[in-house]
């Protein structure tokens, strides 16, 4: 058995459980961080394993023999979302713990936010289709939690349609693993490749839509992203970093995973068509809307687009970039909307109509946001360039040239939804004006800063570093296009 | 997988999901247990030879005990999210005196925005056409 697997799940579970019995908030925050800290060197030590050693690392929960164990698998794929996963994680739960929001005073704030992080960790690393469903609901159900943890009416109202949409989503999936289960008598990631070959063709069709509609309404894709605009911004902003960053992406991993591993190929034209009304509604959505948060959940379905488009076009080069994009996202996305947590910290609200000019009280404040917002948009030289010139080129290459118009035109619509926070937050009048006295913003929110600032950083970094990560990621599409390099791991172990 | 068992989960599925689509969030909550108990039977019938019954077979021999221990856990969470609804809903209710699943606000706000800034630009038009 390998602990360094087990870890990046254990650890935080552990550190949930022993949260819940202290219930002093100095002693649940630091044993949050220790926790995340455990699973994030366990993570580190996964993904230099995997690369240097180029191997998947496989193991089995309490060393129970194959057929009835909890199997883990890390690839490169899953250790490299594992290790930006946990470090977003750890990033975010500083920036809450500087926003002094009313949600981090609960007693049940932390457990919860560590048995989500073991959540994500476990979908990550799950080895058959049954524990991805739990560490799915794992997730879920500590999103409900925090989503709704001050139960004001918002919440509340937004909280029913996210927990709704959810818990069918969730009975989706269960209902797929139990066909797929009926259907295979094996719910291994490892086996149902070779077993799903042997059914005809209209069963396997339809329990690869069942999935497909299951990690749909997770990943928020057009038609099943209603919810998300509507649920995130009510959150505090700290929470919603972490659900837009992570919880999408996982949907988005899930997906990356069944159709290159289970469902080789089979509906790339469905995902093509998807991906291309998901980018344009995505966007279209934001524009539309005139407060941040609004705008940034609506990127978060835009976005989507993107990735889906890259699981649709197939192939080593597309599946890289598919991969670069989806690593990238995670910090980006959670970067912008601590940004937007500093806006409403400072001046109460970051709707349009009540807030302005604040590039004139805080310079610094605004190239936090432009950073992002660059990079979301794909400028050069941040990392979303590198993403979607990967994911551009490789679709040039495998003739896609409509999807890739469309994706293009996306882009720009997302440059132009920024410029649109950028007007109306950043340039006018400055408004509300600031208590007398009172120079600066980052000053006044020094965590708040510190943390934002560490994750601007570290998308920069992924620009800077854009050369060996994309070595590795090109390994990691090579890794999905060949499923039997996962399969033989598995089952040879 | 006995007809019987097949027929229970098709009556659970559709029961469930008449529920599912109502307004009223407590018919929700009675909604998703019957969806959740009817992929749960699924399951549990998904574990034996068809026309045998599950758990034990024909034979009395046991049959694949994997089902039985995904459902077990399947139970649990569903247990967990039936609860989580109810104390939702109460909540839902003890603020509003309702228990609906109300539309979103901040989308209606942007519609009826956009809907007044169009009637304005045709009363615009309207307003030049009579100065000519």
């Amino acid at each position: 058995m390998n602990v360094w697997l087990a870890l990046p799940l254990a650890a935080p579970l552990v550190g949930a459980a022993l949260a819940i019995t202290v219930r002093r908030l100095q002693v649940q925050r630091v044993i949050s961080f220790v926790s995340l800290a455990v699973s994030l060197v366990a993570a580190v030590v996964v993904v230099a394993r995997v690369a240097i050693d180029d191997t998947v690392l496989v193991t089995r929960l309490a060393g129970w023999p194959a057929e009835v164990a909890i199997t883990l698998v890390a690839d490169r794929l899953s250790a490299l979302l594992l290790v930006v996963a946990v470090l977003v994680l750890c990033v975010v739960l500083a920036f809450a713990i500087g926003q002094r929001a009313t949600d981090e005073r609960s007693v049940f704030y932390h457990p919860t936010y560590l048995v989500l992080a073991a959540g994500i960790a476990q979908a990550f690393l799950a080895g058959d289709l049954f524990n991805l469903f739990v560490a799915f609901e794992l997730m879920l159900m500590s999103s409900y939690v925090l989503l709704t943890l001050e139960g004001t009416d918002a919440q509340i109202r937004a909280g029913t349609t996210y927990v709704v949409l959810n818990v069918i989503e969730s009975i989706v999936l269960l209902t797929a693993v139990g066909l797929i289960f009926a259907a295979t008598g094996t719910v291994s990631m490892a086996e149902l490749p070779a077993r799903l070959a042997e059914l005809p063709d209209a069963v396997r069709t339809g329990l690869n839509l069942l999935l497909l509609v299951a990690f749909g309404i997770k990943a928020a894709v057009f038609p099943l992203f209603f919810w998300l605009p509507d649920a995130y911004p009510t959150a505090p902003s700290s929470v919603t970093a972490v659900f837009a960053g992570l919880l999408t992406k996982v949907g988005v991993y899930a997906m990356l995973r069944t159709q290159t591993l289970l469902f080789p190929g089979e509906f790339d034209t469905l995902l093509i068509v998807i991906a291309g009304l998901t980018m344009i509604i995505g966007v279209l959505g934001a524009i539309s809307h005139a407060e941040m948060k609004r705008i940034l959940s609506f990127h978060i379905v835009s976005q989507i687009g993107y990735m889906v488009m890259g699981i649709g076009i197939g192939g080593e080069a597309a599946l890289a970039a598919t991969v670069f994009f989806l690593m990238n996202q995670i910090p980006v996305k959670s970067s912008l909307f601590l940004v937007q947590g500093i806006v409403e910290r400072e001046t109460g609200t970051s709707a349009f109509d009540k807030v302005g000019g604040l590039a004139r009280r805080s310079g610094p404040l605004a190239v936090l946001f432009l950073v992002p917002a660059l990079s979301l948009a794909g400028l050069p030289p941040f990392s979303g360039f590198i993403a979607k010139f990967a994911l551009v080129r490789a679709g040039l290459d495998a003739e896609q040239y409509v999807i890739i118009a469309v994706a293009l035109f996306g882009s720009l619509l997302t440059l132009v939804s920024m410029t649109k926070i950028w007007i109306g937050v950043f340039w006018g009048e400055v408004h509300p004006e600031p208590p007398a006295g009172r120079v600066g913003i980052l000053r006044h929110h020094r965590t708040m800063t510190a943390a934002t600032t560490a994750m601007v950083v570290g998308t920069v970094a992924i620009a800077v570093a854009a050369g060996p990560i994309y070595h590795y990621v090109t390994r990691a599409g090579a890794q999905l296009v060949d499923p039997s390099i996962y399969i033989e791991a598995v089952l040879g172990s | 997988m006995s007809a019987a068992l097949v027929l229970l989960v098709a009556v659970l599925f559709g029961t469930g999901t008449y529920l599912v689509m109502n307004r009223s969030l407590t018919r929700i909550v009675l909604g998703v247990a019957l969806l959740g108990n009817g992929v749960n039977v699924l399951i549990v019938a998904a574990s034996s030879r068809s026309g045998d019954a599950p758990i034990v077979g024909r034979s009395g021999a046991p049959t694949d005990s994997v089902p039985q221990a995904l459902v077990l856990t399947a139970i649990v969470i569903g247990f967990a999210i039936v609860s989580f609804l109810v104390a939702l809903a109460w909540r839902n209710w003890t603020i509003d005196g309702n228990d609906s699943v109300e539309d979103d606000v901040e989308d209606r706000r942007v519609a009826r925005e956009q809907a007044a800034l169009d009637a304005g630009r045709s009363d615009v038009a309207h307003h030049e056409d009579v100065e000519r």
